[in-house]
C-alpha cells in the first residue's frame, strides 16, 4: 500500500496497535530535555519510584532561562537558578548526559541536536518544547509534548497517540533573491491560519522545498506549530545526508551504508494521497512580517497594516481589533514605517549560523540606527564558535549590535534579554503573542535579512531598501 | 487522577479566539519546580485589568470557561493545565482547541470540550445575560447543559474513557512492558545514542 512519509515513519515505531480507541503505542528515539518542562516530570518518577528507562536515549541542555551576558557568573535570579541546578541535579541521579551552561555543545535544544548528529532522519523525536517539529527537517517524526508525556517517555521510551493527519504543503517554483524560508513559513500560516494545522503532520514539498539548505529546512519545519501542526517534515535527500555526514553521532563505515539505503526510502510514495493539500507558489512570495499578536498575522513588507472593519469573519475581526491595540498601530499605516527600537537575532527559528551569515553579509560596513540596539544570539556555543571563526562577531560588533552567548534568549520571557512595556522588536523568532518577548512588548516577526535591515533603518526594511 | 463524571459549576464567558499558552500563563511563572501554585500565573496580564472577566463577580468562582475558537495555541507548556486547574476550572469549552493543549488537558484530567462555534455563541449569550448561570458539562452523555441549552461535546473516546476511570497513562503503558522490550531488541543497530562520545 502507498504510504506518505509520516506514514512511513509512524509504522516503523509502533510497538502496539491499539484497538478500537486505543491509541498506537509508539517508540521514542530521541528524548530532548530543557530545564522548564522537566523537573515536574523527575519529581513524578520519583514519586511513584519509577527509573529513567533509557538514559542512553534521552540528552539535556540548559537554554530557556539562561542569561547571555556574564555566563560565568551564577544566575542572578534566584528562580531561574534554581531550576537550572534541579536540571542538574536531576540528570546527575538519573544519568542523563547534560551540556550546561558555558559547554561547547550547549545550547538551544532544538540547535543542539541536529548539531551534534543526533537527529536523523526516519527517527521519533520528542522534547517538553512545542518547537521540536525543528526536527522533522531531516525526515523525522518529531513534535512537542507535555510535561506528562515527558514523564511517559522517561519512564516508558513510548508514548500513546493516534495517527495524524497528513497535510502537504506543496512549495512550488524558486524563491527570488532576498526571500527566505522564513518567509515560506510565514507565508503558510498567513495562508492556513493558526489552527490550519490542526490534528495533522505537514510535509513541506515541491522544487522551491528541495532547495533549501539543511537549515533553511529547519526554520521552515520549526514553525509548524504555528500553524497549530504538532509537526513538519521534509522528506530526507542528498542536502540531509551531507549535513550530517561526519557530525559525532552520525553512523559511520558500514553503518553510514546501511543508514543511507534506508534513509532513501524515507519519501511519500508516488500514488500516496494526503489528507490536505495546500499549494505556494514561491515565485510569488516577498519578505513577509507578521503585524498583530498571532503568527498568522503576517502580511507582505510592501503592504500596509490591515482595517479590521474590512476583515468579514467576526472572531478575526475582534481578534485584529485587538492586536491592533496591543501593538500600538494604526490601519492604513505601511509596514515599512513601523518604526521599532529593538532588533533579536536568534532563536531555534533563526539562530543557526547561516542565519547569522546572512545578517551579517548585510549589516557589514553599515551600522545600527540610532536609537535601536540589536542583540545577536547564536543557538548554541558551537555556533558562536564558528562564527567568531568566520569573523562574524566582529561585524555585528563593528556594526554596533551586540554579541552575546548562547540560548532561548528574547525568544520569550523567562531570561533577563526582554522588552519593556511598550518596546516593539523585528524578532527573528517564533511568536508574536502579547508579552512573549516582556510584558507589554510588540513583536513583529521577521527573517535574518529583514531583521537587519531594519536594525540599519530603524523602520522594517528589507535589504534592497538599503540600496536606494 | 481524580476521575471526572460529571461537573456543576459557574461558567465563564471568555469572548477571545486563539488564547495561546503565553496568554494562559506567561513565561516568568514557568521557572518553577513545583507542580502546584500556579493559579496566581493564570492569564496574568488580562487580569490586571479591572473589566477582565476573572476579576468581576460572580465569575471569579468560575469553573468552567467557555472560549473562542483555537484556545491553547502556541507553547507546550503543561503548565497551562496547572493554572487553569489550579485556579478551579475543571472544563474549558471552544469550538477548537490546538493539539498539544488538548493532550496535556487530558493527562491531567481536565475536560477539553469541544463544542460547536454556534453552541460557544449561545453559552456566552447565556452567562452573559444571566451571570452565574450554573453549567453542568457530563462526559457519561458528552453534553454541557445551562438552564434549556444542550450542546453536545466532542472527545475522543479514550480520553473520556480514562478521565471516567481515572487512570494513570504510565500504569496503562507498563502493562505492555514486554512488547516495549521486544521492540527494543528489534531496533536498527545504527540508531543513534546519546552515550558520551570516546574523545578521539
Amino acid at each position: 500500500m502507498s504510504r506518505t512519509l509520516a506514514e512511513k515513519v509512524w509504522e516503523a515505531h509502533v510497538v502496539r496497535h491499539g484497538s478500537g480507541a486505543e491509541p498506537d503505542l509508539l517508540y521514542i528515539d530521541l528524548h530532548l530535555l530543557h530545564e522548564v518542562t522537566s523537573p515536574q516530570a523527575f519529581d513524578g518518577l520519583r514519586l511513584a519510584n519509577r527509573k529513567l528507562r533509557r538514559p542512553d536515549l534521552t540528552i539535556a541542555t540548559e537554554d530557556h532561562n539562561v542569561p547571555t551576558v556574564d555566563i560565568d557568573k551564577p544566575i542572578a535570579d534566584p528562580v531561574s537558578r534554581t531550576q537550572v541546578e534541579t536540571l542538574r541535579r536531576n540528570c546527575a541521579e538519573f544519568g542523563v548526559r547534560l551540556h550546561p551552561m558555558g559547554d561547547l555543545e550547549q545550547g538551544i535544544v532544538h540547535v543542539v541536536g541536529p548539531q551534534l548528529g543526533l537527529t536523523q532522519p526516519g527517527m521519533t523525536v520528542v522534547c517538553g518544547d512545542s518547537h521540536t517539529s525543528t526536527h522533522g527537517a531531516f525526515g523525522a517524526l518529531a513534535f512537542g509534548i507535555g510535561t506528562s508525556e515527558v514523564e511517559h517517555v522517561m519512564a516508558t521510551q513510548t508514548l500513546p497517540l493516534r495517527p495524524f493527519k497528513t497535510m502537504a504543503i506543496n512549495v512550488d517554483g524558486e524563491l527570488r533573491p532576498g526571500v527566505t524560508a522564513k518567509d515560506i513559513i510565514l507565508a503558510v500560516i498567513a495562508k492556513i491560519g493558526t489552527g490550519g494545522g490542526q490534528g495533522y503532520v505537514l510535509e513541506y514539498r515541491g522544487r522551491a522545498i528541495e532547495k533549501l539548505s539543511m537549515e533553511a529546512r529547519m526554520t521552515v519545519c520549526n514553525m509548524s506549530i504555528e500553524a497549530g501542526a504538532r509537526a513538519g517534515m521534509i522528506a530526507p535527500d542528498e542536502t540531509t545526508f551531507d549535513y550530517i555526514k561526519g557530525r559525532p553521532h552520525a553512523p559511520s563505515g558500514t553503518d553510514w551504508d546501511a543508514a543511507v539505503e534506508y534513509w532513501k526510502t524515507l519519501r511519500t510514495d508516488d500514488d500516496a494521497t494526503f489528507d490536505a493539500e495546500v499549494h505556494i507558489d514561491a515565485d510569488e512570495l516577498t519578505p513577509f512580517v507578521t503585524w498583530g499578536t498571532n503568527p498568522g498575522q503576517g502580511l507582505p513588507l510592501g503592504a500596509s497594516v490591515p482595517d479590521p472593519e474590512q476583515i468579514v469573519d467576526e472572531n478575526e475581526r475582534v481578534a485584529a481589533e485587538k492586536a491592533l491595540t496591543y501593538m500600538g498601530l494604526e490601519p492604513g499605516t505601511p509596514l515599512r514605517d513601523i518604526r521599532v527600537d529593538t532588533v533579536f537575532l536568534g532563536s531555534c527559528t533563526n539562530g543557526r549560523i547561516e542565519d547569522l551569515r546572512a545578517a551579517a553579509d548585510v549589516l557589514k560596513g553599515k551600522h545600527v540606527a540610532s536609537g535601536v540596539r540589536m542583540l545577536v544570539v547564536p543557538g548554541s556555543m558551537r555556533v558562536r564558535k564558528q562564527a567568531e571563526e568566520e569573523g562574524l562577531d566582529k561585524v555585528f560588533l563593528d556594526a554596533g549590535a551586540e554579541w552575546r552567548q548562547a540560548g532561548c534568549s528574547m525568544c520569550l520571557g523567562m531570561n533577563p534579554d526582554q522588552l519593556k512595556p511598550g518596546e516593539r522588536s523585528a524578532s527573528t523568532s517564533n511568536r508574536n503573542f502579547e508579552g512573549r518577548q516582556g510584558k507589554g512588548g510588540r513583536t513583529h516577526l521577521v527573517s535574518p535579512l529583514v531583521a537587519a535591515a531594519t536594525a540599519v533603518r530603524g523602520t522594517l526594511s528589507a535589504p534592497a531598501d538599503l540600496e536606494n | 487522577m481524580e476521575a471526572f463524571t460529571t461537573h456543576t459549576g459557574v461558567g465563564v464567558p471568555l469572548r477571545r479566539s486563539n488564547v495561546d499558552t503565553d496568554q494562559i500563563i506567561p513565561a516568568v511563572y514557568l521557572k518553577r519546580v513545583t507542580r502546584s501554585g500556579f493559579e496566581d500565573g493564570l492569564f496574568a496580564a488580562w487580569r490586571g485589568d479591572e473589566h477582565f472577566i476573572l476579576n468581576q463577580e460572580p465569575f471569579k468562582a468560575g469553573s468552567v470557561l467557555v472560549a473562542g475558537p483555537d484556545f491553547g495555541t502556541g507553547s507546550s507548556r503543561e503548565h497551562a493545565v496547572w493554572a487553569l486547574m489550579d485556579y478551579g476550572f475543571r472544563v474549558v469549552v471552544s469550538s477548537r482547541f490546538a493539539d498539544i493543549f488538548r493532550g496535556n488537558a487530558g493527562k491531567q484530567g481536565l475536560v477539553a470540550a469541544q463544542c460547536s462555534q454556534s453552541d460557544v455563541e449561545l453559552l456566552w449569550k447565556l452567562l452573559e445575560s444571566e451571570p452565574g448561570t450554573p453549567v453542568t458539562v457530563d462526559l457519561t452523555d458528552k453534553t454541557v447543559r445551562a438552564k434549556d441549552l444542550v450542546a453536545p461535546f466532542e472527545i475522543d473516546d479514550y480520553t473520556r474513557w480514562r478521565l471516567l476511570e481515572g487512570l494513570d497513562d504510565i500504569a496503562l503503558t507498563l502493562r505492555h512492558e514486554a512488547e516495549i522490550s521486544a521492540f527494543e531488541g528489534n531496533r536498527q543497530t545504527w540508531l543513534p545514542t546519546t552515550d558520551p562520545l570516546q574523545a578521539v
